[in-house]
């Protein structure tokens, strides 16, 4: 794991390298902040998937998640009260972890593909985002969410520090409790896992529930950047996310997971999509060039494992 | 007597998987069962873990007598069972399998934190992989060990438990002679610990090289229990087939 995580460091530097010689910008001190700030919203994503994917799941919801969730918030917040911060962060955080425990039980309860539940709840929670604004986004937002997504402390944009900071408590999450453990346990041999008394029905709703919860974090600091809660937002965020968790080295056939990896991951993504901007590439080959690098993550994926249980 | 059997029985249905099985066991001895398939070697073995409940008779372990379909009782009266498929999660190492499920944490001051103990789990688990004498890298993934380093994980995992008594079904079923000869060892390596093996095997060899006794099922009764002093390789085999002609006549 650690040789892999050195391999695409240098893939990450050999991208940037590439770009700050196309590009004068790209090396500036706002545009690397620019990389930083858009990074955390696809970090966060990208840490969930690593959990997820990790234990054997898949949730193609997030995106959605976090147009929902953002469009939830706010609509029941009263018109800019002081108040109404943390009332909208409240509801948006408890709908992201309500829906994805939704996906988890149905997941783990119904014993239904992780694949198609997800899928259902990508349509399911984008129409509701959909009809809840009138398909319309929410501009103006209170002035102390707003300081979460626009405020630095100490130089340092707050989303950044608060990708860094989850990044952190993910970290230990995954390798150093009991949580970590057993969902990557449970991605391994989900028979033996609860041969071993694990609780497989509780870690899926935990895990699908995270997940939506990192997406309502992730969509906090993307509203409150922008200012406004799009019903639209945070579309086709999800296979970004999953290409970023998977080049940081999680097994798309569950068992083998990494935070750190799929953070660097989330900066690969991060950087070819501002770096591509910057050249000029339209939005619509970027598509495609972030299909084909999921596609190849996960081709290479699929060598490393074959090698690895060959020694 | 660690454990005594008395007048077991087990029905499916009309099937008599089970039919007036008596058989006592003392620790440090290796029980060796054979028989056909179909014979109710599996079914005996789900019966002593509580994985099934008997139909009728007796389990005592230590002159207490063992509830009957009840694994979690099974357990802590000091049972465990390594199943033929191991149930090892492959991409975790072996540290992680020992412990899955029972995994230690950092205690601060007496009071237990979220935090795995990763460094004394490593230590036990070399403990544990030591007193089988195998050699064992704990940090590599079950997945890159041999078929025999396996079933070392396996056994190192039910020791966690401190078992007294110890079935294996079939565990060298599907390996290579070079690994059956670990596995051996490894059961030589538990009956030195005192701690009791039931061995279920069809490979009669692998049988008379560890076990002290030999059980002969068929058709759910045990029609053969021998000291392996008291037979031969070639008598037990004449047994065997003696016994699947009467079958094919039934
Ligand atoms: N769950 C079950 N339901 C019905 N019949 C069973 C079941 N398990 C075992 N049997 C029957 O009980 C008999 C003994 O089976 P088993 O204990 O598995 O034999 P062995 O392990 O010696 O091959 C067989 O006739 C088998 O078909
Ligand atoms: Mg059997």
């Amino acid at each position: 794991m650690r040789v892999y995580q050195g391999l695409i460091l240098v893939i990450l530097l050999l991208l940037c390298a590439f770009f700050a010689i196309t590009s004068d910008v790209f090396l500036t001190w706002a545009n690397v902040l620019n990389i930083f700030t858009a990074t955390s919203t696809i970090g966060l994503l990208a840490i969930g998937a690593a959990f997820v994917i990790g234990a054997g799941g898949l949730d193609l919801s997030v995106g959605s998640l976090m147009a929902f969730s953002a469009i939830t918030g706010v609509m029941v917040a009263p018109e800019s009260s002081t108040t109404s911060v943390p009332l909208i962060l409240f509801v948006c955080l408890a709908t992201g972890l309500f829906a994805g425990a939704i996906n988890g039980s149905l997941i783990g309860g119904m014993k239904l593909p992780a694949f198609i539940v997800t899928l259902g709840m990508l349509s399911i929670a984008r129409g509701l985002a959909l009809i809840f604004s009138n398909g319309r986004p929410v501009y103006g937002l209170p002035e102390g969410l707003v300081f979460l997504g626009q405020g630095r402390i100490g130089g340092v944009p707050i989303p950044v520090m608060v990708f860094l900071a989850t990044g952190f408590v993910a970290h230990i999450l995954l390798g150093r409790t009991r949580f970590g453990r057993h969902s990557l346990a449970i991605g391994d041999n989900e028979q033996a896992s609860c041969n071993a008394g694990i609780q497989i029905f509780r870690y899926k709703v935990t895990l699908y529930a995270l997940s939506g919860l990192l997406a309502a974090m992730a969509v906090i600091l993307s509203m409150s950047r922008v200012n406004a809660a799009d019903p639209s937002s945070g579309m086709m965020y999800e296979l970004t996310a999953i290409t970023a968790a998977i080049i940081g080295g999680t097994s798309l056939s569950g068992g083998r997971a990494s935070v750190a990896g799929a953070m660097i991951g989330a900066l690969i993504m991060g950087v070819l999509q501002n770096g591509m901007t910057l050249m000029n590439v339209p939005a619509y080959y970027q598509q495609v060039a972030v299909g084909i690098v999921l596609i190849a993550a996960v081709t290479f994926g699929k060598c490393r494992g074959v090698h690895a249980s060959k020694n | 007597m660690l454990l005594k059997i008395e007048h077991l029985h087990k029905n499916y249905g009309s099937v008599h998987a089970l039919d007036d099985v008596s058989l006592s066991l003392e620790s440090g001895t290796v029980l060796g069962i054979v028989g056909d398939n179909g014979a109710g070697k599996s079914t005996l073995m789900k019966c002593i873990t509580g994985s099934e409940t008997a139909s009728g008779g007796s389990i005592v372990l230590d002159n207490s007598p063992l509830p009957k379909g009840n694994p979690y009782a099974s357990r802590e009266a000091g049972i465990e069972m390594i199943y033929q498929n191991l149930g090892l999660c492959l991409q975790q190492d072996v540290v992680e399998n020992i412990f899955l499920g029972r995994e230690k944490r950092i205690k601060v001051m007496g009071l237990e934190t979220p935090l795995l103990d990763l460094k004394g789990m490593e230590r036990e688990a070399q403990t544990l992989i030591g007193r089988l004498n195998a050699e064992i890298n704990v940090r590599k993934k079950a997945g890159a060990l041999s078929g025999g380093q396996q079933q070392a994980v396996a056994i190192a995992r039910a020791l966690l438990f401190q078992p007294r008594l110890l079935i294996m079904d079939e565990p060298t079923a599907a390996l290579g002679v070079r690994e059956v000869a670990i596995v051996l060892d490894l059961i030589r390596a538990l009956k030195k610990q005192g701690i009791a093996v039931i061995l279920v095997s069809h490979r009669l060899g692998d049988i008379f090289e560890v076990a002290d006794r030999i059980v002969l099922m068929r058709h759910g009764r045990l029609i053969e229990d021998k000291l392996i002093t008291e037979t031969s390789l070639s008598e037990l085999t004449q047994k065997i087939l003696c016994a699947g002609t009467l079958g094919d006549e039934n």
